[in-house]
Formats: C-alpha cells, structure tokens, sequence
C-alpha cells in the first residue's frame, strides 16, 4: 500500500482527493456521507450572509456520447443561516477527526467580519478555511468573490483580514478570469495565504436554445454568464497550477481543481505541482462512489512506479513547463509522422487532416495500403496522429539533428556575433 | 388462409433515435471511405451519418436520395454485409456502423415527414424518354432524367409501379408502403405513369419507340419457368414469386398451403418463400436443394435467417415429380451427387451433377413452391433487332445502350443470378447521365 496521506499547510486529510465547495457539500449529510465513501476532506460550501437564489441553475454542454463534458452555474454561496453550517461542520469534524474538513468563506470588505467569522469557525473544529475569490456569478455584483480575485491589491488585503486574528490555516482559492494567474497568486502569498487552491469556474455562457432562443439556463426567460467547470476544464486549470509551481514569488502549497474526474486526473495535477485535489463535477455527476476507484487506481498507479507516498510525486514534472522560448528550435530537434500500415485501417481522416489542416505533407493513391507521410516536408505538427483512430498506427518518430538550441540560445548566440 | 404463426411485420425493429445517434457517432467520418466505394449507387455514407449524429435528419435523407432515389428499398433489403458494411474500417478495429439501419432512420424519417427537396441539377435538358417497366432501374432512370428536365413516360403492365419492389419483396422484409412511397416521390418529379400496358402486346414495340427519343427497357425477368416435370399442375403447387406478390397484395385468401411445405431451389427467394410459408402457418417448411450446402445461392445472412425462423434443408434432392390426384399429396425425389470428373473453371454451382442410382424416396407434403429462378424475355430483342446472347441483350457495360441507338436496356433483364436492387438503380442512373450527356450536347450545338 503507497501512502496516500497529505498535509496541506497542516491540514492533514488521508488521502489528497477532497470534495471542492459546491452544492455537493452543502449540509453535514453530505460531507458525511462522502468521507464514508472514502473522500479525503471536504471543502464546504461557502458559507457567508444567507442568499436568495434562482431556478433554474445549471446548465451544461455533452459531446458526442459524452453528457456533461461542461458544466455551468449560476447558484450562488450557501443559502442556510451561519449558525446551522456552523453547527454541521463541527458535528462533521467531531465525527471524522482525521478527515480535512476545510470552511469557504465569503464575506464583505469589512475587517471586523472577518475576525468574527475567523473565530466562530475555530470554534468548530475545523482544519482550515479557504477564502472564495473566485466566484465569477452574482456575488461579484455585491463587490464580494471574483472582484476580489481580479484585483491583486484587495487580494492581498481580504486575505490579511482573514489572517490578522486567527492561527487557522488560510486557503485562497483563486479566479482564472484573470489574464496572469501569478499576479493574483503573488498578491495572496503577500496577503499571508497559506496555500492557494485553483481554479474557480471560468466565466461563460452555456448555450442558447435553438428552439426558443432563449439562454441556458434559462431564469424566466433571461439568463446570466455563470461559471463553467467540468472535464472541459482541465487543460486552463493544469496550466495554471504549473504556472505558480513554477513561480519563485509563489511558495506556498497548492491545491489543484478543475476537470478531476478519475485518478490519472489528479496524477496529473500532482505532477505540475497539487499537494491534493479537489473535485466537484464529477461526483455531482456520478455520485460521492467514485472516489473508489480513484484512490484505488491511484494507489496502484504509485506501487507501479515505486513511489511510497503520494506527496512524493507533488511537482515531478512542473518544471518541464516553461516558456517557448526554451525550446529546441526544429532544426536541432524534430519530431516526423510514420504512419505504420499494418495497422492503418484506410479511415484517411490523416490524409484529409493534413492536407487541409496540416502542411500537405501525406500522400495517398489507388496502389497505397496507406496514406504515407513525405518525411522531408512533415514538420511534426501531431495533427495526423491527433486524428488517427487507431492506437499506436501514426507513430511521432524523433529525429535529433545533434545541435541543441533553444530560440533564446539562438538569439544570445546571434547577438554575440554582432 | 390467414397468418397465423408469425407476424408480417418487419423482422429488423427501427432504430430508436437514441440507438441512431450513438451509432452515427461510431462512424469515422472517413475521407475517401470505402463505404461510399463500395455502394454501387456511390451514396456519400459518411455525409449521411455525419447528418444524423448531429440530428438533421432530413439533411441525411437528402444525401440518401439525391444519389439514390430508391433509398427507403436500400435500406431494408440491400445486401450491406458484402457492401457498405462489409468495407466499413470498423470492421478492422470493432464492428461495422449499421450503415443499412441508419439509412433506415433517415429514409423513415423522410417516409414521415416528407420528402427533402433535392439539389437541382446544373443542366437542363430537352429529351422525350419512354421507359417499358417500372422497377427499381426504370424508377432510378426516370427520376434522374426527371431532375434533368427530360420528359419521361413509363409504360407499366401490372396495376402498380415498383415492380420487383412491390411484387416481390416479402412484406417482412419490405412493406408494400414503402414502395409505393417511393414510386409517390418519384411520380412527384413529374414522371407520367400508364398502367396496364402490356408492350409488344397491347402496343408495338417499333411504335412505342417511335413515341420517344429515346427508349429504356426495363422489363426485369419472366414467370419462373416449369421444371418439367409430372404433377406440376396441382392444387398446391405455387411459384414462390406468385405466393410473394400474394402476400404482399394481402391476398391471403388465395394461399392454401397446408401444413407441410416443401421449397424447391436454394436462392434468395427460396428463403423468402420458405419463411412466407411459415408466417402462413405452415409447420414443416423444407428446402430442397439439388446441390450441397457450399453451391447454395443464398447469401449467408439469409441462409442463418431461415434456419433461424426453422426453416429446414434437405440437400442433394432433386425432386423428380409432383405427387397427388387433385391436390398435391407429396415429392418424388433421387439424390444427386458431383458428378466424378469437375469441368475446370466452373464453379461448384455450375458442376455436373448425376442421380444416384436406386436412391428414390418420397417426402409427403401439403404444397411445394417453386423457387429455381426466373425466365427471360426475348421478344424486345428480338422485336426490336437488338443484339443478344441466351436472352440477354448485349450492352456498352457503362452507359447500358444496346446494339440499336438510343435504345437503352437496363436492371434484371441484364442479371446474372445476383442481382441487386442497389446494382439495378445504379444502371438507371447510368444510361439516364448516358442520356443526359448526349442531349445536353446536342441543345448546344
């Protein structure tokens, strides 16, 4: 058995795979029930001023056979009384003393309100708090949520509101509707954060009907950009994770959402840089049971590689993220398609690919078993191999010229000649 | 008799649209795809699914159509195991799309909703077309002469269009609704129809050719001819495509088939009565065949269909005479067998066979239906001093024009024993663009 324990700014959980706040940990039934199945911690759902919200709320894109590829919201912080959050999540946490029960909090500017509601969450036991700025519908109309994450200043000063009085961990969960991810994650690390959590939901509009032309979802006939999420996600929140692990201002443990729905997910985000993972749409769509086979494969996955403990993966391949400019320019260093034509089943969705999104380097013909790939003119542009079918059929050759030299290598090497 | 045993309903269920979708979305959208090469009507498959996995399913029978007028008859009884689906790549990574099914839901859908306008066609031309007959060839060459502005007539003897379509498909297979539709779309292109019109009978063949710039015979193949042997006459002796168009003109009142069937021949038909027969209540349905199991015509997924529905087979048969007084009472039969020296270059069906010695026995039974083929027409040819061969006129292979000008012969009346539908609306379509080029030429001259 690999040790999948984490501890995230110490916050300990037994396993990295918490639950993300949402309507999925929304009352003491929930979170409890989630922990019996086996999830590591839970982040519950922001707590704040009670809120009015309306019907109806989500919305979200399939693709092809899959459902709910997307998913988007419009519903807002946690529409029970304080008190009763409250209450649950110390009954949660006097019942699973070993599980990450962490709080989200979204409160107004106000310096007071914070340390109130900083002590009253003490009170109950719970392992942290995590700070919502990111919230993209609704409350960032009342100047709370993604205004906050969207400025770096009022980051930074939410974040020490939070911290002044407490000795409670402070989680920041950041916005992606941002152009730099590491302005707002800079500003929170200044702000005192503990850790940061990315990403929140980024801001769309989910469709529109094409019978009545009306928005999705649709609220008596209007509708409202809200926060899309989902598997669809994944690659923005990927980037982003990698772009703070990365950054030296940064130093802070991260925790990474967006897109997680099975554990070669979570392995990803733990490579580029996730102490732990948090999910939300995948087990609003499939249940709390999903996170069987995520610890399960995940704990196979780390006795496979010979890794003891999951926090030994944490950032393995951040630093192979960086800029273009690093790269080995395609003279020294490039990558050539060959089709294999014992496996090729003749779809020449390869040839079609290339000759009208590629650089028209396939040729086929009549007496051709295959489609095959004029080396000379491929510039290793994967699309062929994106689009084929068949595993292993369009095969990414290397071809390494010996030179080694990236573009800023070049220009360095250039500038010396002048 | 009325059915009693099976139902007359069709044996393959639509597909439900979720069923429809999902399968469209295994299709690859292939370039180039091997399906579209191998319909011999050439229908952009790909295009088609691609219609329906995004749920416009008009757009899907419009691509149907467009190439193949007689789509709806395709989809249900076109052999796609050894066409479209016997090329699709997925047979090499999983299994074939049901490309014949999805054809189904688009085509229904047209059936349902009506019929999509198809694109026109870039020219137009001025030509006057007689067409004898009105089946599947005659139907796809007058729809295509048609959307080319030519002005087509179609002389039909029987009281309805769709000839083998209507006649001859058994109502589980096809029903008759559908091939009356489809002779509907092809009457609304503006096709004129006369019924009842026996040419080289009621009206000479030099004076129908007369009428017309250009004439298509279209006549398909004759009654099926008899084996020649005592007792044919007998109440119970039916011929399997007069018992189909029985069936299909729901005259069962006029079948009377007993309990105990035996089918002669092994071809398509011969399924196709056998499993009539069973629908018409019959207990024991047994083919006969004079060959073994290897010459049998049939093709495969009919053979398992027969069996399936409990059909049985007997080889090596050859029925020898017809027994009964009045009414049919049983089958003489000897076995065969390969005769010992094979004639090179012949296949198994077409290899010498001898009767065993001392090896008769008698099989009793209620009726016995013919199924061993059809005969030819020659008086066209001859009628009209057409080159021909056993029958068959002689034909520029690509554009269907026989040995006299303008004179075009088209669909079974050309069939070797495999004949499609598919194969004869694609003939139709040759000699109409055949048509087409010539005249559209002419006019700008």
């Amino acid at each position: 058995m690999a040790d999948l324990s984490v501890n995230v700014a110490g916050i300990s959980a037994p396993n990295p795979f918490w639950l993300a706040s949402g309507p999925l940990t929304n009352t003491a039934y929930q979170v409890m029930k989630a922990f019996d199945e086996g999830w590591g911690g839970a982040v519950w759902k922001t707590v704040g001023e009670p809120v009015i919200n309306v019907s109806s709320r989500l919305a979200s894109i399939d693709y092809g056979n899959r459902r709910m590829m997307g998913l988007n919201n419009v519903e807002l912080i946690s529409d029970r009384p304080i008190e009763d959050n409250l209450r649950e999540i110390a009954e949660v946490k006097r019942r699973f003393p070993e599980h990450a029960v962490v709080v989200s909090l979204m409160l107004p500017s106000i310096p007071e309100m914070w340390k109130d509601m900083m002590h009253r969450v003490e009170d109950t036991g719970a392992d942290g708090v995590e700070l919502n700025f990111g919230c993209p519908h609704g409350m960032n109309e009342r100047g709370m949520g993604s205004v906050i994450g969207q400025v770096p200043e009022y980051t930074e000063q939410i974040t020490a509101y939070a911290k002044a009085d407490s000795r409670l961990p402070v989680i920041v969960k950041l916005t992606p509707n941002v152009t730099d991810i590491r302005n707002p994650g800079r500003a929170a690390v200044q702000g005192g954060a503990d850790a940061l959590s990315l990403i929140n939901t980024i801001n769309s509009v989910m469709g529109v009907d094409l019978d009545t032309w009306l928005p999705r979802p649709q609220i008596d006939g209007r509708g409202s950009h809200g926060g899309y999420c989902g598997p669809a996600v994944k690659p923005i929140g990927l980037y982003m994770v990698s772009a703070l692990a990365n950054d030296r201002k940064v130093k802070v443990p991260l925790v990474g959402i967006g897109g997680i729905e099975s554990w070669q997910d979570a392995v990803e985000y733990l490579l580029l840089g996730a102490q732990a993972v948090q999910v939300c749409t995948a087990a609003m769509h499939y249940g709390f049971r999903i996170i069987r086979s995520m610890t399960e494969g995940l704990n196979d996955y780390l006795n496979a590689k010979g890794v003891a403990r999951v926090e030994d993966i944490v950032g393995r391949s951040a630093n192979k993220v960086g800029d273009w400019n690093d790269l080995r320019l395609s003279y020294s260093y490039k990558v050539v398609a060959k089709i294999h034509e014992d496996k090729c089943i003749g779809c020449n969705l390869c040839y079609v690919a290339c000759d009208d999104g590629g650089h028209q380097c396939i040729d086929k013909g009549p007496e051709m078993k295959s489609p095959v790939v004029r080396e000379e003119d491929c510039v290793g542009c994967n699309l062929c191999a994106l689009v084929c079918p068949v595993p292993g059929c369009i095969e990414m050759q290397e071809h390494d010229l010996g030179i080694v030299e990236t573009w800023r290598q070049r220009q360095d090497r250039l500038t010396s000649l002048s | 008799m009325i059915p009693t045993h099976l139902g007359f309903e069709e044996v393959m269920a639509p597909m439900s649209w979720q069923e429809a979708r999902d399968e469209a979305l295994r299709c690859y959208y292939c370039y180039d795809a091997p399906c579209m090469s191998h319909c011999p009507t050439g229908i952009n498959v790909p295009e088609f699914i691609r219609h329906i996995a995004e749920g416009h399913l008009q757009g899907a029978a419009r691509v149907i159509f467009d190439d193949n007028i007689l789509g709806s008859t395709c989809a249900r009884i076109c052999p796609t195991e050894v066409l479209c689906e016997g090329a699709c790549v997925r047979t090499k990574d999983s299994r074939a799309v049901s490309i014949g099914r999805l054809q189904r839901v688009a085509t229904d859908y047209a059936m349902n909703q009506g019929f999509p306008v198809l694109p026109a066609k870039s020219v137009k031309v001025h030509a006057n077309v007689g067409i004898v007959g009105s089946g599947p060839a005659a139907l796809a060459a007058a729809a295509e002469l048609r959307r080319y502005g030519c002005e087509v007539m179609i002389y039909e003897a029987r009281e309805q269009a769709g000839g083998l379509d209507t006649y001859g498909i058994v109502e589980f297979r096809e029903p008759l609704a559908v091939s009356q539709w489809e002779v509907q779309q092809v009457q609304a292109l503006g096709v004129q129809f006369h019924y009842g019109i026996n040419v080289g009978r009621d009206v000479s063949w030099e004076e129908v050719k007369s009428r017309h710039d250009v004439l298509i015979i279209a006549v398909g193949l004759g009654p099926v001819p008899a084996l020649g042997i005592p007792g044919e006459e007998l109440r119970g002796v039916y011929n399997a495509l007069e018992l189909i168009a029985l069936t299909k003109m729901g005259d069962y009142e006029a079948i009377d088939l007993g309990s105990r069937v035996v089918v002669i021949g092994a071809g398509n038909t011969a399924v196709d009565a056998a499993t009539c027969a069973k629908r018409l209540g019959a207990t024991e349905v047994t083919i006969l065949y004079r060959r073994g199991e290897e010459a049998m015509p049939a093709y495969a997924y009919e053979y398992e269909f027969a069996k399936h529905e409990g059909v049985n087979y007997k080889w090596w048969t050859v029925v020898t005479a017809i027994l009964g007084d009045n009414r049919v009472k049983g089958v003489h039969c000897k076995q065969s067998a390969l005769a010992p020296s094979d004639v090179p270059g012949r296949s198994l069906r077409h290899q010498p066979l001898v009767i065993k010695e001392n090896s008769d026995f008698e099989m009793p039974c209620d009726s016995v239906i013919i199924a061993t083929g059809q005969s030819r027409f020659s008086s066209p040819w001859l009628a009209l001093g057409i080159q021909q061969e056993n029958h068959v006129p002689t034909v520029n292979p690509l554009t269907f024009e026989t040995s006299v000008s303008r004179v075009y012969a088209i669909g079974d009346c050309l069939a070797p024993q495999e004949a499609t539908v598919v194969s004869a609306v694609q003939q139709g379509k040759q000699a109409a663009q055949d048509i087409v080029k010539r005249y559209a030429k002419e006019g700008n001259v």
